[in-house]
């Protein structure tokens, strides 16, 4: 195997005595689209920053590119573009403006970061904005903007912190083809998502976290497998009634799960479980079977539901 | 019976003010005590030993002179600063006053409202620099208090007007160019450092213009007792004339504003 | 191998600030400002008539009323001694300015320096290049002041022109400890204190009367590093240069320098966690 680009070994975040990572290993290989998944607070933008080289490494070893963000940040941060989860996007200054001064910081000559800044807003189709201050701008067009502009420096390596939160349905699959092409051009993606179906689409393997550990890791396929059966299915009984059924739904199901608006019930045959429980009367107001999911990966994992 | 609609928005920054007043009055008191030795004591000093300086002067010491006049131009800095930046903040920045109209509030209370928190906020300065001058034999005179409204009412005179241009901009650009084409040259030449019959023949009707000119003529003459009733008169209408218009101007401002 | 060899380079810089091997990437941030402020000219440009109006209120005003004052064993006039100080006192406070509100916006509110530490610029590069502005406007306004006196006719020496790298250096002191200030204030409440330093400077930095008026307090001035600027300028008017331009060159370089140095430092500190 290639030597990994990103690889991280009990590696460990502390802010004073809070432990944000704890003690984390990582490979993530040149030309792969790795996740990062987990609920608020599980570590993953503490994680992003340590790769991105703005927050030191408490203890154990990260290394990116084979080097040492410690003595060599500078060359690190010029070879990665970063999309932070907020964005910093400089409100005195023009789109066009943004693209073209964060190109000089990476100390690509004017008339280049001329060209690459009207490749990139046709990219991210934002082209009629070129001339537009940045506060003007939408939520999700200031994402495309930070998009774009992680991208000035022809990155090999593209941190994305939750890159699509923010974005309407038709912008987030514009973004994921855009993520895809890259990836095609051999760039390496590291994303942290909340979105089970962007982990899903994106991602070649991920990583669950939660409270600084990781929890899991592997494929989206292989995890759900693992994690969760075939099938799923979802019945509501109405409120403060989905635990008087339990008892029967726990004798028919692989497992269940019980949320405040619902029962989920694991099993490989979603359809047969539902005519079982019918049979023995008890009847949802509603029921729905769906395949099994990362988000029932995640649920068995952490015990929390991702819905934000 | 509730609280009059303006209180409720001075309120909100008078909430604020509450934490940093203390600071406010220290600057107050502070300030002008730098000036009065490093400008009144120092260069006085300097005027004070020229011949025929005192004439000029209109028979006091540089020190009485200049200090006497710096209640009202802190006045006219203090508002005039609020005028600018925390007035755009309230506007277009953090959107304060929008959220203010979309509830029972009318334009007009955040315009009355402004004044109110303009007046408390000046009137704290004015009562800082009051106490700064009691500390010099030359200032030192019950007309002192009769000052503070006064200084208070230049203060609303200078800032009211401003807040009206403040209202109808949508951006910062404007405000380093009033500051240094409207408050410094009106601090300058505005008969603070010396009497406004030094300028040259035709620049003295341009001071009369100056609502600044006025609030110091007036409480440099209650402070060292040396004004008639006419004159005084005169000023005081004056001084009104510009915070009423001021305010009169900004209920229109405001209102095509925030309710375009 | 290259690898090996930018780790070596990376290992030398971590001893002395790579600063000094790079002023091109600092640069870019003198760039930024450049773009920011060319939308906007009337904000630089309005500042070239305050110098006017200092030195018209001086000449009608304080000098009509004081006649000529004795400096170093002649009479000027009042407005000819004063001129040089209110030149320092000019470049001190817009250096100030620069480097204390405009930094906290951009630190606090636009966050612009979290989004710099992000590509190869480093935090050195962020203070020498912030500081690096303050100082370069400082030094037009400075051009714009000198030409004011020579249009008034207020420059006695051809030596005055040296008052232009003595402003740069005022600028530079003021803008590194301007802005070390700012990174330990809280909000913008702090800013009120900032007058509290700046005020005493103006006033007591021996710029609106001669070192003899401070008697036996003229000591005190030496604790001034306007005092130094102004000590300077002065002397480049006058065209009569004393051993002591060394001593007060030497108290500007080294605040410059210490003030660098904790920006740089508390930027890691803070941004970098
Ligand atoms: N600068 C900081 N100082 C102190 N604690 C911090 C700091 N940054 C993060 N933390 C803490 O570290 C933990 C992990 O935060 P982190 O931002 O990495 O979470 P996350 O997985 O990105 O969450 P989210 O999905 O909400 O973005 C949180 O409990 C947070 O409070
Ligand atoms: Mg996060």
């Amino acid at each position: 195997m290639a030597e990994p680009l990103i690889e991280a070994r009990s590696l460990v975040k502390r802010f004073d005595s809070f432990v944000a990572v704890d003690g984390i290993d990582i490979d993530v290989q040149p030309g792969e689209a790795f996740g990062f998944l987990g609920p608020n607070g599980a570590g993953k933008t503490s994680t992003m920053r340590m790769i991105g080289c703005v927050s030191p490494v408490s203890a154990g070893s990260l290394t990116i590119f084979g080097l040492d963000p410690r003595l060599d940040g500078r060359d690190i941060r010029s070879r990665i573009g970063v999309v932070p989860q907020m964005d910093q996007l400089d409100a005195e200054l023009t789109v066009e403006e943004n693209l073209i001064i964060y190109a000089r910081y990476f100390d690509i000559k004017k008339g280049e970061a001329r060209r690459r800044t009207s490749d990139l807003l046709d990219f991210v189709q934002l082209t009629e904005k070129a001339g537009d201050k940045v506060d003007h701008l939408s939520g999700g067009q200031k994402r495309r903007v930070s998009i774009a502009r992680s991208l000035i420096s022809e990155p090999e390596l593209l941190l994305l912190d939750e890159p699509t939160t923010g974005l309407d349905p038709q912008a987030r699959h514009v973004l994921w083809d855009r993520l895809y092409r890259l990836k095609e051009r051999g760039a390496t993606l590291v994303l942290t998502t909340h979105f089970m179906d962007e982990a899903e689409q994106l991602c070649d393997r991920l990583v669950v976290m939660d409270r600084g550990k990781i929890v899991a890791e592997g494929s989206p396929r292989s995890l759900i497998s693992q994690y969760s059966t075939r099938e799923v299915l979802e019945m509501r009984f109405g409120r403060d009634r989905n635990k008087e059924h339990l008892d029967e739904v726990e004798a028919v199901g692989e497992r269940v799960e019980v949320l405040p608006d619902r029962l989920l019930v694991y099993a490989a045959d979603g359809e047969g479980v539902l005519a079982t429980l019918r049979e023995r009367n008890v009847v949802p107001d509603s029921a729905l079977v769906r395949r099994s999911s990362l988000e029932d990966v995640f649920l068995r994992l952490t015990g929390r539901s991702l819905a934000d | 019976m509730g609280t009059p609609a303006a209180f409720r928005v001075a309120y909100r920054d008078l909430l604020i003010y509450r934490r940093v007043w203390k600071a406010n009055l220290a600057g107050a008191l502070f300030q002008p005590l730098m000036y009065l030795l490093g400008i009144g004591l120092g260069v006085g000093a300097l005027v004070d030993k020229a011949p025929d300086s005192a004439s000029a002067l209109g028979g006091v010491s540089y020190l009485a002179f200049y200090a006497s006049a710096i209640m009202a131009t802190t006045s006219m800095f203090t508002a005039g600063q609020e005028a600018l930046w925390p007035m755009m903040d309230g506007f277009r920045w953090s959107n304060a006053y929008r959220a203010m109209i979309s509830t029972p509030l009318e334009p007009t209370d955040v315009v009355t409202g402004v004044a109110v928190y303009f007046a408390c906020k000046t009137a704290v300065g004015a009562t800082g620099v009051a106490m700064a001058l009691t500390l010099f034999d030359d200032t030192r005179s019950w007309g002192l208090v009769a000052a503070v409204p006064v200084a208070v009412l230049t203060g609303l005179a200078f800032a009211l007007p401003l807040t009206a241009w403040t209202s109808t901009r949508d951006s910062d650009r404007s405000f380093p160019p009033i500051m240094r084409f409207i408050l410094i040259p009106m601090f300058l030449f505005g008969g603070v450092f010396f009497p406004i019959e030094q300028l040259p023949d035709w620049l003295e009707p341009v001071a009369w213009a100056a609502p600044l000119w006025h609030g110091v003529e007036l409480c440099r003459g209650i402070i060292l007792d040396s004004i008639g009733p006419a004159k005084a008169t005169l000023h005081l209408l004056v001084l009104i004339g510009f915070a009423g218009g001021g305010w009169v101007v900004c209920t229109q401002t405001f209102r095509r504003t925030l309710r375009p | 191998m290259t690898l090996t060899a930018t780790t070596r380079s990376s290992m030398v810089t971590r001893i002395i600030p790579d600063v000094l091997f790079d002023v091109r990437r600092p640069q870019r941030l003198i760039e930024r400002s450049v773009m920011v402020y060319r939308r906007s000219p009337m904000v630089i440009f309005s500042g070239f008539f305050e110098p006017l109006f200092y030195l018209l209120s001086m000449r009608v005003g304080l000098s009509s009323l004081i006649g000529d004052v004795e400096v170093g064993g002649r009479l000027v006039p009042y407005a000819e001694f004063v001129a040089p100080g209110l030149m320092a006192s000019a470049a001190m406070n817009g250096a100030v300015f620069d480097s204390t509100m405009n930094v906290f916006h951009k630190w606090k509110h636009a966050r612009l320096y979290d989004s710099l530490l992000a590509t190869p610029l480093s935090a050195g590069d962020v203070a020498v290049g912030e500081i690096g502005f303050a100082v370069l406007r400082g030094v037009l306004y400075s051009g714009a002041f000198l030409v004011t006196m020579l249009a008034l006719a207020m420059v006695q020496s051809p030596w005055m022109i040296l008052s232009l790298p003595a402003c740069a250096l005022i600028g530079s002191a003021f803008a590194a400890m301007g802005m070390a200030c700012t990174t330990f204030m809280r909000s913008w409440a702090d800013f009120e204190y900032v007058p509290a330093v700046t005020l005493p400077l103006f006033l007591f930095s021996a710029t609106f009367y001669p070192v003899s008026s401070y008697g036996d307090w003229s000591w005190v001035l030496q604790l001034s590093p306007l005092y130094h600027g102004v000590a300077l300028v002065r002397a480049a008017n006058l065209g009569e240069f004393s051993i002591g331009v060394l001593g007060h060159l030497a108290v500007l370089v080294s605040v410059t320098v210490i003030g660098v140095a904790v920006t740089a430092r508390r930027i890691e500190t803070l941004l970098l966690k």
